[in-house]
This record gives structure tokens, sequence and C-alpha cells, in this order.
């Protein structure tokens, strides 16, 4: 085994601090040391998906980051990106629109999907089609994904218009 | 799939970074987001016991536009492209190529640093900036060097780069002129079946300067000097794309793989390029 | 006025069959609180992974485990040395064969499971399994069966008799060493002679590709056995954790009541999660030699390597008709590569699973199929992946052969169809390889769906394409996709569908509780297709009380009732009937506590959405509500206290849902790049449950269909190499790739089931794979093509075009 590093991690707001290997993967850091499940291991080299959490405001394949590389950095995940009290406007489309079916993907679709409308709060279909692309659904075919994607982004629209 | 064991280095100097690499020679790698190495230290097919990660080292990450130059630190990712409007007006033709790679979560990580120095075949940077005339700047412990983008590929995985040294920067004059990158692909996400990058400025009607490269087609990319002379003097007339396409498919080696046998690879090769060829002329 | 909710509000508040209920499970999905089987973690647990063969077939020289052992962190490294003496090194197949474990003496395929590592982590696990030394020695690699079955190398020694012939296998005589069985169904000499004597007769082969399931979680089990009580709990990616608790019990000796077998949430199926793999059979040795709890989860590669492939069916075709069109006879020959195992998830009298069901939706008189299953240096499997038992190929085959036939006829593919549908009124239907369909109205469904495309004009577009292209001025094609489908779901009546002796009736209890709210057990367990949701909701039509109030539980074995599992479309045929009969004798007895209430005869009471009404007299009422209370609180004479019902259902017959799917697509033929432009699938599943859930099956099932049309498969060198094995090369769409889907419907009810319903959750799949590959075939059809293979990737495509002479 090689010598285990110090790591400080803060996911959903909360300081973390832990011995690990360099080798692990945020990933497994986040899953196994932390406890933060939401994020899943589908495919393992980056096509996927399924793992994607927000890192230092960037949306990135946690199955594809070092622990190491994570040092020191701000992570969002699902478990972070709504509370049951306050769900996000995307968990409350997805649930409105079936836009999940095994549910494996939809912690990783909805953490990018939230980054994706925070960069372009108004998105055409086909942005939504093109800014989801790096994440895998096998169940749904997407259509009722981009729908709720849709459906979140005028929501927060109409929220954000009212409010002013 | 789990890496083998590693060394992790986060030095906060170029100069740390070189001693590293003098110190391990090729036991060690630095490592910019890490999108090709890490799946590849994954599947244990790169065992590298000591990895430098890059992040820490500042000044890897600028854009700079000034006087019709541009430059590009090592650390530059994808999505920093495709998001900079400067680069965007100076050199379209690198945000309609960054958006045809990988998808969004892999172009936050990926670095055009990394693209160009990793080697592989399979990426599009390396023969986009053989289009764009651009040079590579090294450092290693005996200073700096720039190689020309052209010059720097020898074979796949190999490159002009020694071990101890460190791919730092791109730069290259902002061209001028119609552009395109058109990439043949099975889906998002994936490497090249055939892809094409063509800059182009028209004089009088005619093509003026043409410079084209080619993608996946080769173990390295292939710049084509003798497809961007077919089109010199032209209209890009049908008979003049079809030369530059018999002069392209004179420079290319492409070999089967699950994106097909050589001979629709070739096919698709010169359907891409005419396409982009078209698309650049129509720009200029 | 005493009530003012009227009717309809009592009903919409049930949120009962036929509305479309929000999903139940979508809370904790949405937030990450999901609970799949990597979640599971438990105090001390090992992680254990697989030292794997390079090699596609090759003898074992010996392996020597030393280094790995020493590696700080590891507990065991297992080897079919140690597993033999438990009986455990090999293990029965679903399919009646055997299976190894761990390599005895041989691999028969790359990826295949050579020895089992645990370790404190994942990581020094992984890391000992690369210090695991396994000398081979290589042998010939077979991957073609054709060649298989006359190469004299024998695959699997171990089926040989005595003299080193083939010994009779689980579905009678071989005829080589390499193969599995013959299995045939309907009259062959009766369809040669219809065949010779034919007007027309159109030939064809077909090989329908290898592929895999894939789902987004791969498969992996957690064994955990607690040596003080002599209990062992284990987690897993199962389909049928019922079927894997007898399983694990017969193998291990450990007895049934003394294993605990949780499925719980799973990251999808497909098909892939039927099947036992080596992987939790040592999981639960490393557990029991360890004392403590250990995990196993594949990685992708794994998953794609070794886990259950689908389909690998070449198939021979012969069809016969009148010169006018229509059918007489139809011969169909399969060679089933069944990789190195035979470890097919079929009832177990059907080798073959349903291609007998390769009639189709056609009144064909008089057919034939033959199946001859061969051993080759593949990975086991063949299960059915998003379709009952290897529908997806039976529709495939006949719905190639009508474009065929057409073509042959130079005949309108629709007018073909509807020239043979079966009609309306020859249901029930005996049809000639053996199945009774239970029901239909294929024209109505058909013409329904021509005209919402504008059949005649898309025909009219087409014909304009082709005279543009042969003018030079568009390089792009035109292709109509058209298919009717008919599937057979539902597995099954005992009497001719069992899984190693296991009937597979399904199963569910029900309990409601004093204040009107319920729990309810099935034997099924939900994969994505939203059980929670909508058997809860056949529960509140049944028995009056809201969805909202009653809990749907699946895949605990201590507390779920037997059942078979979920695939082949088979949950909503038959523990969905479960349900309903349950349901009703919750019913009937809540008509005795109604009357004794209301203090009226049985027979004057009736069910009313939510309650019991006197006859004749509305006002006199007892709601369910208040029923469940007088249920548990009132003596009530002749009656146990309570209310509470089981029901194990045996269906009399499959269900049979169709389809009629419709896809134009334009395809560049220079590049080979198919765009899909339209997609029509109306389906006809029977009585809706769900319309929001149906929606979103259909939109799955199809894109998994779009997905093996056009690119998915495991491909092989001839060294017996994936060459497929990451998600790099195996196709899986992302939303960029996926166009939207228009959906429609048909209702005709199973006249046998309970509430009418069929099933849907593999329709789209098993109809849309043909569909998508008709679109191809017939763009290319006014230029000659008459068959070209799946998948229909870039290359292949240009292929064809290339073939055709379209790039001169």
């Amino acid at each position: 085994m090689s010598k285990k590093m110090h790591v400080k991690l803060n996911v959903n707001g909360e300081d973390h601090e832990f011995l690990a290997e360099p080798r692990e993967l945020l990933i497994y850091a986040l899953r196994e040391k932390l406890n933060i499940t939401g994020p899943h291991v589908g495919c393992e080299t980056s096509h996927c998906g399924a793992c994607t959490v927000t890192m230092n405001g960037k949306s990135v394949k946690s199955c594809t980051v070092f622990v190491a590389q994570a040092n020191e950095t701000e992570i969002t995940t699902i478990e972070g990106i709504g509370t049951p009290d306050n769900l996000h406007v995307l968990q409350e489309a997805f649930k409105e629109h079936h836009g999940l079916q095994c549910g494996f993907c939809t912690p990783g679709m909805i953490t990018r999907a939230s980054k994706l409308l925070e960069e372009n709060p108004n998105p055409t279909e086909e942005e939504v089609r093109f800014g989801i692309a790096g994440n895998i659904c096998r169940c749904t075919g997407y259509q009722n994904i981009v729908k709720s994607v849709l459906s979140a982004a005028a929501e927060i629209n109409a929220t954000k218009e009212a409010a002013q | 799939m789990i890496p083998a064991e590693f060394e992790y280095y986060r030095p906060a100097s170029m100069e740390d970074v070189i001693a590293l690499l003098e110190e391990h020679g090729d036991d060690a790698r630095v490592m910019a987001g890490g999108h090709s190495l890490i799946p590849m230290m994954k599947l244990r097919m790169a065992d590298i016991p000591h990895l430098i990660d890059l992040q820490g080292i500042d000044g890897l990450a600028n854009i700079t536009v000034e006087n019709g130059k541009v430059t590009l630190g090592a650390m530059v990712t994808q999505h920093n492209i495709i998001g900079s409007d400067a680069l965007t007006s100076a050199v379209p033709i690198l945000r309609e190529a960054a958006l045809q790679i990988a998808d969004p979560q892999v172009r936050y990580m990926g670095t055009i640093g990394g693209n160009v120095a990793n080697g592989d075949p399979g990426n599009d940077m390396p023969g986009l900036m053989q289009c764009l005339n651009a040079e590579f700047h090294l450092i290693g412990p005996d200073g700096e060097r720039t190689v020309e983008a052209r010059d720097f590929y020898e074979a796949a995985y190999m490159t002009d780069r020694e071990d101890e040294e460190v791919l730092t920067g791109i730069s290259f004059d902002a061209p001028s002129g119609g552009y395109a990158y058109e990439k043949q692909k099975r889906k998002i996400g994936d490497y090249a079946t055939a892809a094409a990058a063509v800059q182009m400025t028209k004089v009088d009607g005619v093509v003026a300067t043409a410079s084209i490269a080619m993608t996946n087609l080769s173990d390295v990319p292939v710049w084509s000097e003798a497809t961007a002379d077919a089109l010199i003097g032209t209209d890009c007339n049908e008979g003049a794309v079809k030369a530059a396409i018999q002069a392209m498919l004179g420079d290319i080696d492409p070999t089967e793989d699950n994106r097909g046998p050589v001979a629709f690879k070739r096919h698709a090769a010169g359907i891409v390029l005419g396409r982009a060829i078209a698309r650049a002329w129509s720009r200029t | 006025m005493k009530d003012e909710v009227t009717r309809e509000d009592r009903v919409a508040n049930l949120k009962g069959m036929g509305c479309s209920r929000k999903r139940v499970e979508d809370a904790r999905f949405t937030q990450g609180k999901g609970n799949y089987v990597d979640d599971v973690k438990l105090p001390g647990m090992l992680h254990g992974d697989f030292v794997r063969s390079p090699y596609a077939h090759a003898r074992i020289k010996s392996i020597n485990i030393d280094a790995a052992m020493a590696l700080p962190g590891v507990t065991a490294v297992l080897t079919a040395k140690d597993l033999e003496p438990l009986g455990l090194h090999w293990m029965p197949t679903l399919a009646g064969d055997k299976q190894m474990v761990l390599a005895d003496g041989k691999v028969l395929f790359q990826g295949q499971e050579v020895a089992f590592v645990v370790a404190a982590d994942r990581y020094v696990a992984a890391d000992a399994v690369e210090l695991v030394e396994v000398e081979y020695e290589e042998l010939e690699v077979l991957v073609d069966p054709f060649k298989a079955l006359q190469s004299d190398v024998s695959l699997r020694e171990d089926t040989l008799d005595a003299d080193g012939k083939a010994a009779d296998g689980a579905h009678g005589p071989r005829k080589h060493p390499n193969h599995i069985f013959k299995w045939e169904a309907g009259d062959e000499a009766a369809t040669d002679q219809v065949m010779d004597s034919a007007e027309v007769v159109a030939t064809e082969e077909m090989y329908y590709h290898r592929t895999h399931p894939c789902p987004l979680e791969t498969c992996g089990s957690v064994a955990s056995m607690d040596k003080v009580n002599g209990k062992l709990t284990l987690w897993g990616t199962f389909q049928a954790p019922h079927v894997v608790r007898t399983v694990a019990s017969l193998l291990s000796g450990i007895e049934e009541h003394n294993i605990r077998v949780i499925a719980p949430d799973i990251g999808g199926g497909f098909g892939n999660k039927v099947g036992v793999y080596p992987g939790y059979i040592c999981s639960i040795v490393a557990s029991i030699v360890t004392g403590l709890p250990v995990k196993w989860v594949e990685d992708r590669m794994e998953n794609l390597m070794s886990t259950a492939f689908a389909r690998d069916y070449w198939m021979k075709g012969k069809i016969s008709a009148t010169k006018d069109g229509k059918i007489t006879g139809l011969h169909c020959h399969v060679t089933a590569d069944h990789g190195a195992f035979d470890a097919c998830a079929d009832p177990t009298k059907f080798p073959a699973g349903f291609m007998n069901i390769c009639t189709g939706s056609y009144d064909i008189p008089v057919a034939y199929l033959g199946v001859d299953g061969v051993y080759t240096n593949k990975a086991p499997g063949g299960v059915s992946y998003r379709c009952s038992f290897r529908v997806t190929e039976a529709v495939y085959f006949i719905e190639r052969m009508i474009e065929v036939l057409a073509i042959k006829l130079n005949m309108d593919p629709a007018e073909l169809r509807s020239k043979n549908f079966i009609k309306k009124d020859q249901f029930p239907y005996q049809a000639a390889l053996g199945w009774e369909y239970d029901s239909g109205d294929y024209q109505t469904a058909w013409d329904k769906a021509l005209e919402a495309v504008d059949y005649k004009g898309l025909r009219a577009e087409q014909a304009q394409r082709v005279e543009d292209f042969k003018a030079g001025k568009t390089r792009k094609l035109m292709g109509i996709g058209l298919t009717f489908f008919t599937e057979i779901v539902g597995a099954g009546p005992v009497k001719n569908c069992d899984i190693l002796g296991m009937g597979m009736f399904d199963s569910c209890e029900i309990r409601i509780h004093p204040t009107g709210s319920a729990v309810a057990r099935l034997g099924t367990i939900s994969q994505g297709q939203g059980h929670a949701t909508t058997f809860a909701q056949i529960l509140a039509t049944e028995v009056g009380l809201p969805a909202d109030s009653i809990t749907i539980e699946e895949g605990d074995t201590d507390t779920a009732p037997y059942g078979l599992g979920t695939y082949g479309s088979r949950s909503t045929p038959v523990a969905g009937a479960a349900t309903a009969m349950a349901g009703r004798k919750i019913r009937a007895k809540a008509q005795m506590i109604a009357a004794y209430l209301l203090e009226v005869h049985d027979d004057d009471v009736e069910f009313d959405v939510d309650r019991f009404v006197v006859k004749g007299a509305p006002e006199r009422f007892k709601t369910m509500k208040e029923i469940a209370y007088a249920a548990y609180n009132q003596a009530i004479p002749g009656l146990e206290p309570g209310l509470e019902a089981v029901s194990y259902y045996d269906p009399p017959n499959m269900t049979y849902p169709f389809g009629a799917y419709v896809c134009v697509m334009d395809i560049d033929v220079d590049t080979g790049v198919p765009e899909i432009r339209r997609f029509y699938a109306l389906d006809d599943c029977g009585t809706r449950i769900n319309p929001m859930v149906i929606d979103g099956q259909i939109h799955g099932g199809l894109t998994e269909a779009l997905a093996v049309a056009l690119g998915q498969e495991i491909a092989y060198d001839d060294q017996g190499n994936v060459k497929t094995g990451t998600l790099m090369d195996f196709f899986l769409p992302t939303a960029w790739e996926v166009p939207n889907y228009e959906t429609d419907f048909t209702v005709t009810p199973s006249p046998h089931h309970p509430i009418g319903a069929k099933g849907v959750g593999e329709s789209p799949h098993v109809g849309g794979v043909p569909c998508f590959s008709n679109a191809v075939q017939d763009a290319f059809r006014p230029f000659g093509n008459t068959h070209t293979n799946m998948p229909h990737d870039h290359w292949r495509i240009w292929q064809t075009a290339n073939d055709l002479g379209l790039h001169d």
C-alpha cells in the first residue's frame, strides 16, 4: 500500500478530512468513506456520467478523478442539491414528468442538469440534449428527461420573473 | 477498474516539476485533467509510479489573444475554449472543434495540453494545431524550447517531447478567412471515424492560402500540404475538391477498428474533407 | 347536502387503474437515496474480485496464489480446488446445463472466472488479482458455431460419454460434442410439401448479432453468513430473488428458511440479472469461509465480457405464398450460439425460448421451426434482453421475412401484412407452432398507424427521393420501416412453464390495516418499471382504498410470497393478476362485513369505487375504510377478525400484446449515417394501468431497440477476444442520438386476465428492432437490397450502399 495522504473535501457544504491513498477515486471516497451514495458507478471509463458531481463549479465524472486531485475542493452531489423539505426544481420536475425509471442514472443526471441550467438558464431542446450527452440513461429513452429539464428551466425563469 | 498505486505530487513550481521528472525519469508522468491518463491507469494499461499533478502551478491556464497572436496555457480546458469570446472571435475553428470532443463533463476537465501532448491519434487537437501551424512550448532541464506541431508527432503515443520535459503551452497566429472542423463519429464522446480541419483564405475569388489536417486516419495527425496545394488558386470547384481529396488519400493510412474497415474510412475521410472544404469556403 | 364529494372525485381520489399516477419511487431516487447493492455496507465487510482468463480457450497448468496471499490485507484466494470439496466448483444453469463457478482445469471464454480474491478493500483486492500467477496452455479457439459443429475439438469434455461421444443433454440427443440440443416445433414434412408446390417462395439468411442488456448498474452481491444463528443473508442484483434462494439452498445445503435473499433497488435489469453468476456463489462461499460479509460488484468490462449476453442467432428462413400474397407456409432453422455453457434463462421446457412465436401476427397454416444450440468459446448467456424468451429474435425473423417476401412479390409490405393478419374473429387463434393467441385486433391497429403517419404520402415522398437521388439532386435516401409485432409474455402456465422445476406462477399477499391503509407484497421485483406505483393502482381499484395508502413491497424473500420474479414482461400478466385476485378476496370479505354493518343480506350490497352501498339506496353505505376498521374492532358473527388475503396465480395462458410501428429514416449514402426523422409506435397492451408509465416504458424500449439495430454488439475477433468491452465501443446512445417518439394505442383486453392487462415493458424493444432495421433496408430496396445484417452502424450501412454501387 502506498502511503496515505491527508485529504480535505468540502462536500455539500460540510468539511471532511480523512486519510486516503492517492489512487483512490473520488467516487469511492464519497461513497465508501463519506457514505454519500447518491452518485453511482456505471462504466468506470468516463462514458456514462452516473458518478457526476460538481467539483469547484465544474460537472465532473468522479470515477475519473483521483481523490488526490480533488483534495481541497468543494463538491456538490445530489444530496446537496435539495433537501426533503426543499427540493430543487429539477427534482420536482423529474418526478412530475416521469424523467426516471430505475433511478440509477438520476443523481448524476440531475446534478449535471443543475449545472447546465446555471450556465444556460434558457436552453433549447437541442441544447439540453447536447448538455446532458455525457450522461447515459438506459431506461427512459431521454424523452421525459429532456421534458423534465425544459420544464424546470421554465419554472426557474418564471420564478425569477415573478421576483423582479 | 482500480489503478496500481502511485506516489502523488502536486508541485507549486515548474522547477519542482522538472526536478521530479529528472529524478524519476520515465517512471513519472505529468497530468493535467487526467481524462486520457486516468482511464489508461484504471485499465492498468499505463503504469505510472510517480504522478505529477500540474494543477498547483500558476499561469498554465491563461488564454491570450494579442496582436494577432494566440497563446494557450497547457491547462486551458476544452470548456474554457468553448466559453472564451476572445478565442471564438479570433479562432472560431477552435470552438467548433472543441464542441465535438467528448462530452460536457470531460470537456470541463480535459485540457488542450493533455490533448496535444498525449500523442493519442484519436485526439482532435493535434490535427487542428497542425492545421493552425501552432508551436508547442516545452520546458525541461535544459530550459525552454519550441517545437512546431507539424514536427511533434512521431507515432502513436510517441512524440518529440523528452521524458523530463513538460508541454507548457501553445501559440499560433490567429488565422483569417474561412474555416471548418468536420468530424464523423459514432456517437457523442467517440473519437473520429474521420475528421478534417480546414483553414483557407480567398483573394480575388480563388483560394489564396489553405491548411488542412486530418485526424484519426493514421497513427499521427496528418497535415497534408498536397491537399492544400490542390485547392490554392481554385474556386473550390468540384474538380479541385476531388483533387484535394485524392491528395489527402495519398497521405493518410487508416487502420481497421470497430469504426470500420479501411475502405470505409478512406471513403469517409474524403466525404468529411469535402464537406469541410465546402463549409470553409462558404465562410471565406 | 350530506355528501358533496362526487363519484368522480371518489374515483380520482383512489388514483386507481387508468390514471397517470406519479411514481412513489421517485422521491428517494431523485434525492440520491436509492438503496442499490453497492450501497450495502456492513461492519467488517470484505471485497471480492476475480482473476479472469485472458484467453478464450486454454488449459490451466497451474495457479500460484502465494504472492497474492502474501499481500497485506488479502484474506483468501479461492480456486476451483477450494470449491470442489463443497461441490460448488460447478453450478447448474437455468437451462439444465452446468457451468464452472471457477475454472476447473480449463477456461472456455475470455473473461471467465479463474480465482476469487477476498481482501480488506477494493484496492487491495485489485492488486492481489494482479499477483495471482496462472499458467495457461492455449487451445484452438472456436468462435464460429458452424465451424464448432465440424470441429474435432470438444469444448466441453464434461459432456462426453465414456467413449468420447456426445452424451445426451438436458434436451435430448446431441449430434456432435459441441452440439447442445435440437429443438423443434411444427410439422416439417407438411411445411416442405407446401414449399415444394408453392407459387412463390422467398428465402433469406439473417444473423441476429450478439449483444448485451448492459443495465447501467452492473451485477453484484453482498453475502453475510451469520455463523451464530446459521443464517445467510444475500443482497444482490436479482430479477428473481426467490429462485436465487432456492438455488442457493440446493447448492449450499443451507435450509431455505435460513437463507434470506434481498434484491434491493435494482439499477436496470433488462434480462441481465435473471441468471445466477459465479460472483454470487463466490461471495457466499467467501463469507462462509471468512465468517465476514463479502461484497462482489463487477466492473463494466466484466459485465460485458462475462455476464449474460443476448441473441446470437443465425436464422435461415423460407416463406411461401400465393402469387397474390397469401402466405401458405413458413420454415425457420436457427443455429444458436450459446457460448461455453448453456446458461439461457428460458423456461426449462423451452431451450429456444418462445422462438416458436415466429409465425408472428399472421395466419400461416403450416410452419416448422428447428433450433440447434451450439457451444463456442464465448461467454455463456442467451437471456431475453428486454423481451420475453427469444421473442425479439422471432419477431425480427418474421418481420424481415415479410419484407423479403414483399420484395419477391413486388408488393407493398404494408399491404402484404394486411392481407395475412390473423383476423379479429379468429381469436382465440391456434398458431401452427403451438401457441393459442388470446386476443387481438390487428387490422384496426394497423390502419390507425398507417393513417397516423400518412403512409401513402410517405411512399410518394420516398419515390420522389429516389428520383432525386438518381438525378444527382440528393445523396440521402429515405427509408420507411414497418413492423407489426405480436409478443408472447406472462410466463406462464405452470403446466408448461417452469424454471428448474419451479412453476412460473406469481403471487401477492395483502394486509389491510385497521385504519384503511395497506401493505401488499409480491413475488416480483421492480428494476425501474415502477411496481410500487402501478400495483398499488390495481389494488386501489380492486379494494377501494387510495393508492397513496398502499405500500408495495418486493424483493425480500423473508417477507414476500414465493414468486418467479420480473422478466419477460411477466409482472403485470402474472403478479398483476395475483394482485387483482387477492384484492377480490379482500373485497369478498369486505362485502360480508359491510352487509353485517348495514344490516342487510350479503347480496343486497354492491361495490362502488370505495365503498359498499345498499342496492337501490346509495345513501346507505360503508366505506372500505370503515369496513377495514370494523374488520379489526368488531366481532362479526361467522367471520374471523382481520382483513388479509393471499393469491398465488397460475395463469391459464400467456398474454399476447401487439403493436404497429413505423419509422421514417433518412440515410446519408456517403457516410452511412442514419437520421431518424420520425418514429410512431402504437401499442396494444390490453387494459392500461398507468399511461404515463406505459409511455415511459415505450420510450425506453424503443431506445434500446435503436441501439441494438444501429450499432450495439458484443463482437469477438477470431481468437475469441472481446472487441467491445467498454462503453467506448459498446453502443449506448445518449440524448443526442435519440429522437422523440410518438406513442399511440388501441385497447384489446386479455380475455383471461383478471383486469385484461397484457404487459408492455418489452413490446417496444421487440417491435422496435425490426422497425429500425426495416427502415434502413427499405431505403435501399429501390436499388436492389433484399437483406443486410444488423447492426446497421455507419460502416455497415456504407457497405450496403457500396455493394449496391451507390458510390460509383
